[in-house]
This record gives C-alpha cells, sequence and structure tokens, in this order.
C-alpha cells in the first residue's frame, strides 16, 4: 500500500512516500512564487526517488499552509494534525510536539495515539518564527548554517528588546557597532525567538517527552535554546522538517485502512 | 554607498517678527523619537522656534544638537530657556529637561494648541511607533493607545517599502496615485511577510507603484484598525511623518469617510510644542510658589 | 483616562487597559501583587494622579508575559482583574 505525504510550507514544500508506513521517498523543494509548480516538482521527485509511477500511490493527503492548492491532494489536514500524527510514529512517548517552521510556531499537546489534544500557535508575525533568525543571520551578514553553532560559542545573556523582526534587525546593527561579539548577538536571537515560542507553549500544559520539529529543529543554537527556556530536555528527530509530511502520509494510510487518527478534511 | 532612499531632510525655522529678549517666558519643548528629534521654542506661548532632525545614535546629543539647531540664529541660547520639558522614546535622556512628560500626553497638548479646541481624536504615526489618543477641549488625555511593538503602520515600515522598491520616502504618497486602478491591500500585516509579498507581485510583473499603492492601502486599512480599536470621534488630526505622506493619509480618510483637521504647522513637531506648552505652565507655577 | 498597553500586529491585538479614573481612588492597588510576572507598577502620572500602569519592559511582549494565566482549555479567571476591586482592568485578547 503506496501512501504519500504532502507538506505544502510557507518557503518549503516536502513529500513523503511510504509504503505500508515505511518511508521509502523523501523531498522537498523551494515553494518559490508558484506553489503548485513546486508541488509538483517535490512529488515528481519523490516518485523517481521510490522508482513508482504517480498511478501507483494509493492516497495523497496535503497538509501546510498551502494545502488547499495541493496538486493530487485526496484529503486535507491541518498543520498540527499532520504534526501530532507524524511525532508520536517518531517518539511514542511524545506528548509536546513544539513545532517550529519558516512562517509559524506551534505547541501542541497530544495523546499516547497521536491525536491532537490541544494546541497553541504564533502566526502572521515574523518574531515568532524562523524568519525571525534568518533576518538576524542576514543582518549579522552570516550564513544560516552558521548562526546557530556560532550562538553555542557565547556563554554572555545578552538582553534584546525589540519584539519585531524589523525592529530586532536595527537592534542587531546597533550591537555591532557597539562591538557586542557576534556569537553572543547569535546567542541574543536564539534566546529571543526560543523565549517567545516557550512562552506561547505555556498556554498548553506541557509534558515530557517533548519533540522539536521543523525547519527550526536543525538549528542546534536554537534548540540549546529552547532547552534553557524550558529547564528540560528535548527530543530531535532526523530530518525533523519531515514530520509533518510524514504526518499527512500516515493520515493517508490510517485512512485506507479504516484507522481514523486524525480527522482529516475531505 | 548606496543611496539611502529612506533618507528626508532636517530642517529649522524661526520666526523673525518676535524679539526673544523682550522679556517674554522662553520654554522649551524636546522631542526625541527613536528616528526623529524635535525642538521647540516658545516665547509667551507663542511659537518662536523649531527644528526637526535625525536622532543620533545617543540620545543625550540628540536632544542637545536638536535644541541647538531650533536657536541657531536667533541669537539665544541653551541657558537662556527658563523650563523645558523632555518628551519622547528618550524623554529621560534629555540632560537639560527640567522634567519629563510622557509623549502621549504632550502630543495631545500640542495637538490641541495646532488644530484648535475642537480636535478629539489624533493619530500620530511616527518613525516607529504609532499612537492613537483621544483627548478633551483642553488637550487632556481622556483615553490612549500606542504601539511601538511591531513595525507596521510605522514610518520604519514605509521605508522598507521604500528602500525595496527603491523609491525615495518623500515621493511615496504621489507615486502610489500614478496608478490605473487602485490595487487590494497587500494582505500580510507584519512588515517582514508583506515585504515578501512585495517581492512577490513584482515578479509578477505589478509596476513599482502599484505595489507602493497597495502597500499604502494596507498601513491605511492598518491604522483604521488602530482608531476603531480607540473608537474615534470625527473631529481627528494626524500628526507625526506619516501626516506627510498623502499616499497613506488620503487613503485613510477614504477609508473613515472623514477628512482630518489640517494645521499651518508642521505636523512633526506636535509632540516637542506640547512639552513646550507644558514647559511654559510648570514655570509659571513654580514661579509663582 | 482609559490607558492601554500593549500592541497589535499580525498575529492579532493584546492590549490590557486601566480605567485610571475607577485606579485613581483605589487605596491598595491588589493588581501589583496579583500579576505572577509582576507586570503592574504604581504611578504618577502625567496628570498628577497615582494610577497603576504597566511596566515598560512588558508592554512590547504582553502576548508572552500572560500566556501562562491564560491557558487555552480551562482558563481561571485572570489574576489581576480579579484582585482589582475597583473593576478597572481589562484585556482585549
Amino acid at each position: 500500500m503506496i501512501t504519500a505525504g504532502m507538506d505544502m510550507g510557507a518557503k518549503l514544500i516536502k513529500v513523503v512516500i511510504m509504503n505500508d508506513g515505511k518511508v521509502i521517498a523523501r523531498s522537498k523543494i523551494l515553494s518559490g512564487f508558484e506553489q503548485e509548480v513546486s508541488a509538483n516538482d517535490a512529488m515528481k521527485k519523490a516518485l523517481s526517488q521510490a522508482g513508482i509511477k504517480p498511478d501507483e500511490v494509493d492516497r495523497i493527503v496535503a497538509t501546510g499552509v498551502g494545502r488547499s492548492i495541493a496538486p493530487f491532494a485526496h484529503d486535507r489536514l491541518t498543520e498540527v494534525g499532520a504534526a501530532a500524527r507524524g511525532a508520536i510514529v517518531r517518539l511514542p512517548g511524545a506528548r509536546t510536539v513544539l513545532d517550529v517552521g519558516a512562517e509559524e510556531g506551534r505547541a501542541i499537546a497530544i495523546t499516547e495515539e497521536g491525536r491532537v489534544k490541544d494546541f497553541a500557535i504564533n502566526e502572521k508575525c515574523a518574531a515568532g518564527s524562523g524568519t525571525f533568525t534568518e533576518s538576524m543571520a542576514r543582518a549579522l551578514e552570516l550564513k544560516l548554517e552558521d548562526f546557530g553553532p556560532l550562538s553555542l560559542e557565547s556563554d554572555t545573556a545578552v538582553p534584546m528588546n525589540a519584539q519585531c523582526a524589523v525592529f530586532a534587525e536595527s537592534e542587531v546593527v546597533s550591537l555591532m557597532h557597539a562591538r557586542t561579539p557576534k556569537k553572543d548577538i547569535a546567542r541574543a536571537v536564539h534566546d529571543a525567538i526560543a523565549s517567545r515560542i516557550v512562552s506561547m507553549a505555556r498556554r498548553i500544559s506541557i509534558e515530557k517527552e517533548i519533540i522539536v520539529i521543523g525547519g527550526m529543529a536543525y538549528n542546534v543554537g536554537f534548540l540549546a535554546s529552547i532547552k534553557r527556556a524550558l529547564e528540560m530536555d528535548v527530543f530531535v528527530p532526523e530530518e525533523p522538517d519531515y514530520i509533518s509530511a510524514e504526518g499527512a502520509a500516515w493520515a493517508a494510510h490510517d485512512k485506507l485502512v479504516n484507522r481514523a487518527v486524525v480527522e482529516v478534511e475531505e | 554607498m548606496p543611496k539611502e532612499f529612506w533618507r528626508w531632510k532636517e530642517y529649522n525655522w524661526h520666526e523673525e517678527n518676535i524679539d526673544p529678549k523682550a522679556g517674554g517666558i522662553i520654554s522649551g519643548g524636546v522631542d526625541v523619537g527613536s528616528v526623529s528629534s524635535q525642538a521647540v521654542v516658545l516665547i509667551d506661548g507663542k511659537l518662536y522656534a523649531y527644528s526637526n532632525m535625525r536622532t543620533g545614535s545617543d540620545s543625550p546629543n540628540s536632544a542637545l544638537n536638536a535644541m541647538k539647531w531650533a536657536l541657531e540664529g536667533t541669537g539665544l541660547e541653551n541657558t537662556d530657556l527658563n523650563y523645558v520639558v523632555g518628551t519622547g522614546y528618550g524623554r529621560v535622556n534629555v540632560p537639560f529637561a527640567d522634567r519629563a512628560i510622557t509623549e502621549i500626553a504632550c502630543h495631545a497638548r500640542g495637538a490641541n494648541f495646532m488644530y484648535g479646541p475642537s480636535v478629539r481624536t489624533i493619530l500620530d504615526m511616527g518613525g516607529q511607533d504609532c499612537k492613537a489618543i483621544r483627548c478633551d477641549e483642553r488637550g487632556k488625555v481622556t483615553n490612549f493607545l500606542m504601539n511601538d511593538k511591531c513595525a507596521a503602520g510605522t514610518g520604519r515600515g514605509m521605508e522598507v517599502f521604500a528602500d525595496l522598491l527603491s523609491v525615495s520616502i518623500e515621493e511615496v504618497g504621489d507615486l502610489s496615485f500614478d496608478v490605473e486602478k487602485e490595487p487590494e491591500p497587500v494582505s500580510s500585516t507584519c512588515v517582514v511577510f508583506a515585504k515578501t509579498e512585495a517581492a512577490g507581485l513584482l515578479r509578477q510583473g505589478w509596476p513599482k507603484n502599484l505595489v507602493l499603492a497597495a502597500y499604502c492601502n494596507a498601513m491605511a486599512h492598518r491604522v483604521v484598525t488602530v482608531l476603531e480599536r480607540l473608537g474615534m470621534e470625527k473631529e481627528f488630526a494626524i500628526t507625526g511623518g506619516i501626516a506627510k505622506n498623502r499616499g497613506v493619509v488620503e487613503r485613510l480618510e477614504g477609508e473613515l469617510g472623514l477628512t482630518g483637521l489640517k494645521s499651518d504647522f508642521d505636523t512633526q513637531i506636535a509632540g516637542a510644542l506640547g512639552a513646550a506648552l507644558f514647559a511654559k505652565v510648570l514655570y509659571e507655577k513654580q514661579q509663582a510658589k | 483616562m482609559i490607558a492601554n498597553y500593549g500592541y497589535m500586529d499580525g498575529s492579532g491585538e493584546y492590549y490590557i487597559t486601566i480605567d485610571t479614573d475607577k485606579c485613581n481612588d483605589c487605596g491598595h492597588h491588589g493588581c501589583v501583587d496579583a500579576c505572577p510576572k509582576g507586570m503592574f507598577m504604581v504611578e504618577i502620572d502625567d496628570y498628577d494622579d497615582e494610577v497603576a500602569c504597566i511596566k515598560e519592559e512588558f508592554r512590547k511582549q504582553i502576548k508572552y508575559a500572560c500566556s501562562e494565566c491564560k491557558p487555552v482549555n480551562d482558563r481561571p479567571p485572570l489574576p489581576c482583574v480579579t484582585a482589582c476591586t475597583p473593576g478597572a482592568i481589562s484585556h482585549s485578547w
């Protein structure tokens, strides 16, 4: 039984192909300005990697902010539903999911079956999402992949006052003018975003174990700041930005075996 | 160095027909904002001199420079001022001020002077904040809200767009009306996301001016939301730098179905003017003791 | 005076409103101790009234600072609103 999950994210489109619940291919492509075209490309890439034809896929579920325009999808699933369903497979003990992507941050309380109990979202404001970190890396003239590791070198907490990505950029520039070491600014940026995500998460009851997913989970600086803010350890799965696409593929699987774990939008 | 599209001209002015040394009360107000600083000097409560400058990186100097520039050519020195009130984001950093008063109270008082006692709602769109104030006929605040957390609806947001589109900030208003048809507003409130949206529109082939119009529209709509939250009365006035951007002002008035009160005074000096008015009263109180 | 502390951003409107005319008559300012984050303080305002306000450092982040008092489910009454006997405090969200 072949199922596929498509996560139509703000920045990246992720596709996962599963055979009887086992991941056989993954692909991601920049969403760009024509999401439908990119979605087609991402699906093609995943299918060729898996070595299967489009009509061999039994069911496709789409999730993510652009899910309404996802081509091929039989059903659609909310982002929190997909994150919960995908997370429970990677970490059966997970009860809290922190999902931080390019334009949104979410905290989800989940059950042992991978159902959503409660959730809180930061959306439509760059200060609470991965975009914040990207803008700050640009202001510091650092590559995004160097930004997280650099902040690990810092042992000094510098406060950041700005709560807006635009204003924070100016603040970063003034910190640079004041000769604050870049590593300390990097830490300040990660502490700031982590503190917002954790504060938001306090609106649900944060229970162990905690799994961090989404593109920001690749950022070691952010993870260190999250652990400090939570005063708890967190689990980071491999390929953390595919979890929601996997959840969508699982939802497709569930549907085929008549097992409703998360509710899909028909 | 690349051209800086957000730059605007700094200026000063003083009234030639007033003799500053005739013995009147000389009161001063300094409004140190995050982007611009203004100084106002009153003689017996009449506008005598003012200046408007970009705020430097340290606010004590910005306050001093703004006052120095306002007094340039008047023959007056800083020490001739009887009483000075500091206001604005850097108000605690006005070294020569006798008292600090919030910009909310100063704006209401200043607008009352500029637009007359009928003004009830004041919208101040500054460089890094947006304030909405309701006041009584004496210019006393009855209700206010402020937003300095988010760049949307502030001058900074407009600067980001001017830079993105390589348009001088002073031309934004006129250019935004040079379009065939009024576009829908940019849908993202967040300036960072709006910028991404605008980049998408440009890629689709939208002309610059149309994108500007869409952003001015979004900004106007945003400010209307602020005013609705405050609960506005129809005698309203717009102050601050954005008041000079007709791209936002005219769209805002259109959406409200109301026209703002007009004044011959420079809209950017409302805060400093209010501070100088407070200074005069405080000086008189001090003398009466 | 109706003082609104907070902000609106892309994600919503977050204001704590204090009616300072009611507040000015309150001798005890229960809000100051009630808030688990210590967000309230008493100040003499521009018109020389003794009123409560939100501390400067919290004004740009009240959405986050208040989140523990606002769980998604089973929300209890807000401590600041309950402690304010003159009924001067309200939240916009």
